[in-house]
């Protein structure tokens, strides 16, 4: 599908899950895997991530015509950073536990491909509203993304849920969840299953669309 | 002197554009980062302080007011030098009991543990030579793991009434030694360090601690409550 034909509601709901960055793209997996042992760090840094795409998305979309293409990339680059910036600041001040909690990882989404993704594909060609509509979806997937894992591995690896005990006190919490394999395992089980359930809505839709007594033609084969 | 950038299939752009594109993006960031510093920075020390001050009084088990010395020139001093700033200098805190009586030094201190800088603070009473309590102040211990040190009750609550210097032992060896910490099962190196940063900070400051003869702090002469 080319840029122009996309709809606004297309271009925000297709980075919240047809184009989801992590569980899609599999864009922005280093804070994806390194701090999403519980759901509260998932949300903050999601919350963190949303900020900084959404203001850079702001700001490159509304001054794109007056940066030269030969420094774009250095010019959205400082942008980014400008954001992450003020967010580490921000979250340092505001929530100092978190941000305690989420290390370095913060200054890291300076390097997250996601955002930098959007805003040379996207938000450099289009419009505002579009551009803020595409950023919103996408920062929000990504933090979707980012609490569905932190969900598992904060139920598997601590027995609770945002610090509530959901898992009975005798059951002994599998502590490599919320260690750095335990992110690859969450993120591989949630990618194999997601795949699995796409593929179940494929083939329910393919069975809809050819009535009992006609095949369907073989998937990957021209019909 | 501006000298036109051409390239391949590209009209023309003068290099002063690209500078001051460049230049003009930097400025905005830079003010407006030194503008959410200006805003954020007072809120971080001051919780900084405030975590310093209720980590003091948790580890010297609640006195009734504590005074700042601060390490300058080989003593301990509770004033420094019209010239000096204290900002910079090393300070270890002394707790006393509503009758003026000391109850005993806290000292923070940071050394690299098995991931990261692992920082704790203690409170110490020279005259018993006994531990009053131990907290972590900063650690990126693994979690589940190295991070008992300061999330295990029954690793923490040994440093209360602990001799020193500590010895630390593995739990199914320990004779009951008074000296002796039982270690973390699979956190030994996260264990060690807080015992070394203990055993270290007493061999270093004891002598500066016996040496400090300061006036008994009173509350309404600068003694933190």
């Amino acid at each position: 599908m080319s840029p122009r034909d996309t709809t606004p509601q297309g271009d925000f709901f297709r980075g919240v899950w047809k184009e989801n960055p992590v569980l899609i793209q599999m864009l922005g997996l280093c804070p994806a895997l390194a701090v999403t042992n519980t759901v509260e760090n998932s949300l903050w840094m999601g919350l963190a991530t949303f900020f900084v795409l959404t203001g850079s998305s702001f700001i490159v979309s509304l001054v794109k015509k007056l940066i030269p293409g030969e420094v774009r990339i250095p010019t959205f680059i400082l942008i980014i950073a400008t954001f992450v910036t003020v967010a580490d600041m921000s979250l340092e001040a505001i929530v100092p536990t978190v941000h305690k909690q989420l290390g370095a990882f913060v200054a890291l989404i300076v390097v997250n491909c996601m955002i930098l993704s959007r805003q040379e594909a996207f938000a450099s060609k289009r419009p505002l509203g579009r551009s803020m509509l595409d950023a919103f979806g996408s920062g929000l997937g990504f933090m979707i993304a980012l609490i569905m894992m932190g969900a598992v591995r904060e139920v598997l690896g601590q027995g609770t849920l945002m610090n509530f005990r959901v898992i009975p006190g005798h059951f002994e919490p599998w502590v490599i969840f919320i260690l750095p394999p335990g992110g690859f395992l969450t993120l591989g089980f949630w990618l194999l299953f997601l795949n699995w359930w796409q593929k179940l809505r494929r083939e329910r839709a393919r069975v809809r669309a050819w009535p009992d007594g006609v095949a369907a033609p073989v998937e990957g084969r021209a019909a | 002197m501006t000298a036109p950038v051409q390239l391949e299939g590209r009209h023309e752009v003068k290099t002063s554009k690209l500078l001051t594109t460049l230049g003009a993006a930097g400025a905005l960031a830079g003010f407006l980062i030194v503008f959410v510093y200006a805003w954020s920075q007072p809120i971080i020390q001051a919780y900084k302080a405030e975590q310093l001050r209720l980590a003091v009084q948790e580890v010297l088990g609640g006195p009734d007011h504590f005074d700042t010395l601060y390490v300058y020139d080989g003593a301990l001093r509770k004033e420094l030098p019209a010239d000096v700033d204290g900002a910079g200098l090393e300070q270890i805190f002394l707790g006393y009991t509503a009758e003026g009586e000391r109850v005993g030094f806290a000292v923070a201190y940071g050394e690299p543990g098995f991931q990261d800088i692992v920082r704790v603070i203690f409170g110490y009473d020279r005259g018993t030579e006994a531990l009053l309590g131990m907290k972590v102040l900063e650690s990126k211990e693994t979690p589940g793991l190295g991070d008992k040190i300061e999330k295990d009750s029954s690793f923490v609550n040994q440093f209360s009434g602990v001799l020193t210097p500590l010895v630390g032992v593995k739990a199914r060896e320990s004779s009951g030694d008074p000296h002796e910490i039982d270690m973390i099962t699979g956190a030994t190196i996260s264990s060690r360090v807080v015992i070394r940063i203990i055993n270290d900070q007493i061999e270093r400051l004891g002598p500066l601690m016996d040496a400090y003869t300061g006036q008994v702090a009173r509350a309404d002469t600068g003694g933190v409550r």
